[in-house]
């Protein structure tokens, strides 16, 4: 095959191109540009697109001998990942933009260039497993990307390869290591790569601005306190809500209301979830009949949760957990997974978090109208 | 990858280096010998660096005492360019404005803007004609009566689109109001007729691995009596203008390139032209609306060509320069699009938008350059999969909504 493998000048790319090769693929090395002002060094370990990262890609292209470019995806980037974000905060949900960037830009836009100048898929550094179309977690729970991948479609997913994710985050140093690349002990990127100082209310107080509003009681509705931007909160957040309660149970954001710029807080009792209504789903096959039993992962790095999940008239899906949850924000995606402790959870698609609610109720909490 | 043989278009980046210069270039190499040291040894190194110096200044119409050896051109744009700034503002301190092409290399335009940033410079950018060229009017219009300004610089041959400039008519025009002139030669040497002495100007730049010397190699050639501050100081090995111990194999290498190049300049421009309009005539012909930048195939500037005739720099409207280089990359056709960042991503070039070409255009554009070693197979290795190459880049668009 002719594939073209994304590399971010990060250790798990690196490995993935050089396995693409072992294979036998022929293979491009491509860097995607994606900030528009591009710092030259890295700031910390964090950032992944700075003209060091660039570097660190183009090295272990060149000693792999393959063909490397950086292509300049800043724009879509822009508008589909950051401008997405910022859009998605100021409307009181909680977005997860690594997922929207695997949406929009790496299995989209680079994707259709890639199909277009003749390549037939693309590689990635992901840890997950993807066999038969079927994308499933990666042998390293502790590593496994199949969340962020969960939006891909049986399309999508045909033309990428993930060659990392039958082995752990240690054995790609380990093979890294083996090939001498210098980015074998580079640091793992964590955050944001378009907040690179991982500040990520600074960020959107400097896109959004102060956008001052009450905080509120869920329990007496009483208001106990003023915030300068709904932004800086999420659904479940504890710490740094800037109010005192009369007693001292730890309180909870349990809402946030973009129009008047309230942010619901209330006890731990209040702020569980067992009833979700999402936006139409996504599916990484064949759409499986509803009603069905599955496990959902509510965030990144999340505990999946048995539930039970049904249709809405919308074309949304209800989802009812067995257990309540907190912190389930709108905006993230609910992924799906069918157990399989053998081969590894089989990601079945996802779909956005719209309204939440508690188990029993029949309404949920709007966070928009 | 399994190509046997790369076909390299793009000579103007850097062109294979003459089996004379490395042979002269490996003797030198084995030689022990510091050409400032006093013992039979240096005597040496310093007779071989001296006759280079001779050999070089023959070449191009200078005087051997005119020629500073550098680290390339760039080190030579940024010494021309600072050096006779800071030289000029020192005598009179009302000297700050700089009067330069925007379409010159990033040798020049970045030490031009670091002055301005960091030295109080003001830049008078000058028009250049859609053809790339500047006119002795445009520049004497912007120098008015020259008593602020430090210095004007206009490149001899651009590398982008290879526009040839009237630099003996600029350089007249720059001393008419007592401004001395800079010009990157740096293209221009080998290609087109450079004589350093007759074209009157105050210092010119050339570089080594353009004419199939060493990289890391150059000269700025520097009139006597043109005042310049150094860059670098230590030993002051060059007319105390530039100092560091000569890189005396480099410069042999430097010497015997630009005498090759300057010597088998007729005919080679001659096979290099006839291989060039081969080239753009095939292109259009395989695809009939790429257009041409720069000056016309048959232009001419002072009774020489308007246009490097090496040059072959080409729009594919619909079609973006990054994914056409790569397509043609892959298939071992080896060429540029003119300008990529430090990190490599593709801007716009910057001497496309100064010659007036909307920024679609200029990303749409790929340069091939010839030099002494292309033949017509190169060509013919082009224009059998320019026309599909082209179809492809084009259903991959310009990545841009
Ligand atoms: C017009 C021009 N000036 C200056 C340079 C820089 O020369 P060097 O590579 O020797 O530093 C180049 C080559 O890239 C050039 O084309």
């Amino acid at each position: 095959m002719r594939v073209l493998a994304a590399m971010s000048g990060g250790v798990d790319s690196a490995v993935a191109a050089a396995l693409a090769v072992d294979a036998g693929h022929d293979v491009t090395g491509v860097h995607l540009a994606l900030s528009p002002d591009r710092q030259t060094l890295r700031s910390g370990a964090r950032g992944c697109c700075s003209v060091e990262d660039a570097h660190d890609a183009r090295r272990v292209a060149d000693e792999l001998g393959i063909p490397f470019y950086v292509w300049d995806l800043a724009e879509r980037f822009t508008e589909d990942v950051v401008d997405d974000f910022v859009a998605e905060y100021a409307a009181g949900r909680t977005p997860n933009p690594c997922l929207r960037c695997n949406e929009k830009i790496k299995f989209s836009a680079v994707l259709d260039r890639a199909r277009a100048l003749g390549f037939d898929a693309v590689v990635t550094g992901h840890h997950a497993r993807l066999a038969d179309g079927e994308l499933r977690r990666s042998v390293d729970a502790a590593k496994d990307q199949s969340y962020v991948l969960g939006v891909l479609t049986a399309e999508q997913l045909a033309a990428a390869v993930f060659p990392l994710g039958g082995m752990t985050k240690d054995r790609v140093r380990e093979i890294a290591a083996e090939r001498g690349f210098a980015v074998a002990t580079k640091a793992d990127s964590h955050d944001i790569c378009f907040i690179p100082d991982g500040d990520t209310r600074g960020f959107l107080a400097r896109r959004l601005g102060e956008q001052p509003g009450p905080v509120v009681d869920a329990a007496t509705g009483a208001t106990v306190g003023e915030h300068a931007g709904a932004y800086g909160f999420t659904v479940g957040q504890r710490r740094g809500l800037g109010v005192t309660a009369g007693d001292s149970r730890p309180r909870y954001v349990l809402g946030i209301e973009p129009v008047t710029r309230t942010v619901t807080i209330g006890t731990a009792d209040l702020a569980g979830v067992g009833r979700i209504v999402t936006a139409a789903p996504t599916w990484t096959g064949a759409p499986p009949e509803l009603p069905f039993r599955a496990e959902v992962q509510l965030r990144a790095h999340g505990t999946p949760v048995p539930c039970e999940v049904t249709g809405d008239e919308a074309g949304g899906l209800r989802i009812l957990l067995d257990e309540q949850q907190r912190g389930v924000a709108a905006g993230q995606s609910a992924v799906l997974y069918a157990p399989d402790p053998e081969r590894g959870d089989l990601v079945l698609g996802q779909a956005a978090i719209r309204t939440t609610g508690d188990r029993a109720a029949t309404a949920g909490r709007e966070p928009s109208a | 990858m399994t190509y046997s043989e790369p076909v390299y278009l793009d000579h103007a980046a850097t062109t294979p280096m003459l089996p004379e210069v490395l042979a002269a270039m490996t003797g030198q190499l084995g030689r022990v010998g510091n050409a400032s040291s006093l013992h039979a040894s240096g005597r040496a190194a310093r007779r071989a660096a001296e006759q280079a110096r001779e050999r070089l200044a023959e070449a191009l119409g200078a005087r051997p005492s005119e020629v500073l050896f550098t680290g390339g051109g760039t080190e030579s744009d940024n010494l021309a360019v600072k050096g006779l700034f800071w030289a000029r503002r020192e005598a009179d301190s009302r000297r700050r404005r700089i009067v330069v092409s925007p379409a010159e290399h990033h040798a020049v335009l970045d030490s031009v803007e670091w002055l301005a940033k960091h030295e109080g410079a003001e830049v008078t950018w000058l028009p250049v004609e859609p053809s790339g060229r500047v006119t002795p009017r445009a520049l004497a219009e912007a120098l008015g009566d020259g008593s602020d300004v430090a210095v004007a610089s206009v490149m001899w041959a651009n590398n982008e689109i290879g526009a040839v400039s009237d630099v003996a008519a600029l350089a007249a025009t720059a001393h008419d109001v007592g401004v001395p002139f800079h010009t990157d030669a740096v293209q221009a040497v080998g290609q087109v007729l450079v004589d350093f002495g007759a074209s009157g100007v105050d210092a010119l730049t050339m570089t080594g691995h353009k004419l199939g010397g060493p990289m890391g190699a150059g000269a700025l050639l520097l009139r006597r009596d043109a005042e310049c501050t150094p860059l670098l100081h230590g030993g002051g090995q060059e007319r105390d203008v530039r100092s560091g111990t000569l890189d005396v194999a480099a410069i042999v290498g430097l010497a015997v390139a630009a005498d090759a190049a300057v010597h088998g300049r007729v005919e080679r421009a001659a096979e290099l032209a006839r291989l060039r309009d081969r080239l753009v005539a095939g292109v259009a012909e395989q695809v009939p609306d790429a257009q041409l930048n720069g000056p016309a195939l048959d232009d001419v500037v002072r009774s020489g060509p308007g246009r490097l005739p090496g040059n072959a720099h080409l729009s594919f409207p619909g079609a973006e320069g990054d994914a056409l280089l790569m397509l043609l990359d892959a298939r071992g056709i080896e060429c540029s699009t003119g300008s990529a960042c430090s990190a490599g991503v593709a801007r716009p070039s910057h001497v496309l938008l100064a010659v007036g070409a909307d920024p679609d255009r200029a990303r749409s554009s790929l340069r091939f350059s010839l030099g002494h070693t292309s033949t017509d197979a190169d060509v013919d290795a082009l224009l059998d999969v320019v026309a599909p190459v082209v179809e492809r880049a084009r259903r991959a668009g310009t990545g841009r909504r």
